[in-house]
């Protein structure tokens, strides 16, 4: 093998991982007229560049633009500090943010659209470089602004602030399913003001903290968390989560063997 | 105000034809003699497009010796026109009445050419086409653009009561059957053995879920196998002679449960739950993945649901 082929792959990496801070801004792969507009309010105008590594993987087309089951995988980066999701179009963009701490960069969750859109996750390097892949996704338009079928029907004095999940063990890594109960309202529909859950919290049972994530509306009503992580001590998890006005709520996860 | 919304998309699309020119090709309506004084209409299989203008859904009618009994009035005002143009040119009768056998904006959106004879539908469909028929209206516009065009949802205006009639020489018999959606309409001429089986049964053409109830729908399918018919004509795909295609409607609708439910068991999430493999028995039919993705859409929430125990509150801190 010839000693450029053999140091091709390094040079590549070195390329790669070098060039977006210096080179021209790359053309946005979704040809979104709001991607300017996202990196300055959702990326703080912070050095962003487009990398297939952010896989996000959701279904091309909905019927229920109010449930858009959204995947994000970031490990192929290696460490990640936070991971942002969002969706251009969205009268509110940004649905979530995921600092992974002891997490894996790696959740699903869904989301409204309010119609048509790019779905985006940026996810920001050690270097404070973000990373950002996305998806479009075609949709009916009122995902964020049209009452859902179960938002008057649902007993929320009983239920608001209720968790569900369930915790497998997959080999090395164990997956986190958590449902947390709450209508998470747009303030968009009718007379309704806005009102959604603003944390959530992940900690062992020694009470180390696993993860954090900042919650905003275009999240799905009652919304559910799928998380990874490799290595988990002791026989539990603790769930901490707050919303809009001042309610606390929490849970005890227990990891079966 | 959507129904105001709805006139202004259509005076919109309306205009854009004109401006195109005379785009508005005719629909491949082509009856297809299933029985004596008995015919129906093969659609594609495909999804809506603006290419097949929202016609993917088989109809059918019988001329009877009191007038034409029509099954399904098709997707759009146009069609609708066009259909009974075909219907009375080939039965050489007039049209005594059209029957809407479920809620679905593909079997009752050309109703407005049928406005002058009854349009029959029990009344839970009747009820949710209140309620739904204006949104249903809407998306179909949103997926087929101009050949809506003109097109507004008329509402049934007469009962279809489940039992037995005797109209000009044919016995049909209306039966209850719901499953595809929560109310659905079979249609069984005694008279020449075809069994109007209509979005019960796909043949080749991959079920669609967005209201279904899968033990309602199984039960249905164990009723339609049951009737001695000798013609089937389903919802969608070709006309058979045997019960094979509700066998096949069958074993999809069991393995989208049992594969629905082993994934929620493990945890998937809905995203790869829609990139499970399709058996090959079911991936060649048309709209495999397309609509394997949908189902699971409308689906899986309630299986992951099933899977999630409720947490107790965590134990207070010690600090």
């Amino acid at each position: 093998m010839p000693p450029l082929a053999r140091h091709l792959p390094a040079l590549l990496v070195l390329l790669g991982t070098s060039l977006p801070l210096h080179a021209a801004p790359q053309a946005d792969p979704l040809h979104s007229v709001m991607w300017d507009v996202m990196h300055k309010t959702v990326l703080g105008d912070q050095p962003a560049v487009f990398d297939e590594r952010v896989k996000v993987t959701l279904p091309q087309q909905v019927e229920d633009g109010q449930r858009v089951p959204v995947s994000v995988d970031a490990s192929a980066l290696g460490r990640v500090e936070e991971i942002v999701l969002f969706a251009d179009y969205n009268p509110l963009p940004l649905a979530l943010r995921f600092q992974p701490l002891r997490l894996q960069p790696v959740f699903a969750v869904a989301m409204r659209v309010n119609q048509a859109t790019p779905i985006r996750a940026a996810a920001r390097d050690a270097q404070g470089v973000w990373h950002v892949g996305g998806q479009l996704v075609d949709a009916p338009g009122g995902g964020c602004a049209l009452p859902t079928p179960t938002r008057a029907s649902t007993d929320w004095a009983n239920l608001l602030g209720k968790m569900y999940g369930r915790v497998w063990r997959e080999g090395a890594t164990h997956r986190i399913r958590l449902r947390v109960m709450h209508p998470m309202d747009t303030g968009l529909v009718g007379n309704t003001p806005k009102f959604h859950l603003t944390q959530l919290r992940l900690s062992d049972s020694a009470g180390q903290p696993l993860a954090h994530l900042s919650l905003d509306a275009p999240l799905a009503e009652n919304p559910l968390f799928t998380f990874q992580l490799a290595l988990l001590n002791g026989d539990s998890l603790r769930i901490d989560a707050q919303d809009s006005d001042g309610n606390a709520f929490g849970g005890r996860l227990p990891v079966l063997p | 105000m959507i129904r105001h919304r709805l006139r202004l998309l259509a005076a919109l699309l309306a205009g854009l034809g004109a401006v195109a020119g005379a785009r508005a090709a005719e629909y491949p309506i082509t009856p297809q003699a299933v029985a004596p004084d008995s015919w129906a209409v093969i659609a594609d299989t495909g999804y809506f497009t603006p290419q097949n203008g929202g016609f993917l859904v088989n109809t059918a009618f019988i001329a009877t010796a009191e007038g034409v009994v029509v099954i399904g009035s098709g997707p759009s005002r146009a069609f609708g026109q066009q259909y009974r143009r075909v219907i009375e040119r080939t039965a050489g009768k007039p049209v005594r009445e059209l029957v809407i056998t479920h809620k679905h904006p593909d079997h009752f959106l050309g109703n407005q050419a049928f406005s002058d004879v009854p349009i029959r539908a029990d009344e839970k469909t009747t009820a949710m086409l209140r309620n739904e028929a204006e949104g249903l209206a809407e998306n179909l516009y949103r997926l087929v653009g101009d050949r809506m065009q003109g097109t507004e949802p008329l509402l049934p205006n007469a009962p279809l009561t489940p039992g037995v009639r005797e109209i000009g020489g044919h016995t049909l018999e209306f039966i209850a059957v719901p499953g595809h959606t929560q109310s659905d309409i079979a249609v069984f001429d005694h008279t020449s053995g075809v069994l109007y089986a209509i979005d019960q049964v796909f043949n080749g053409r991959t079920p669609t879920l967005p209201n279904a109830s899968l033990p309602d729908w199984l039960a249905a399918l164990d009723r339609l196998e049951a009737l001695p018919f000798k013609t089937l004509v389903p919802g969608h795909g070709a006309v058979t002679h045997d019960a094979a295609p509700i066998r096949a409607t069958r074993r999809y609708l069991q393995w989208l449960d049992a594969t629905l439910k082993d994934a929620a068991r493990h945890g998937l999430t809905p995203t790869e739950a829609m990139a499970l493999p399709i058996p090959a028995e079911f991936a060649g039919w048309a709209e495999a993945r397309a609509e394997w993705r949908r189902s699971v859409g409308f689906l899986y929430a309630r299986y992951e649901l099933a899977e999630l125990p409720a947490l107790a509150a965590p134990d207070q801190p010690t600090d």
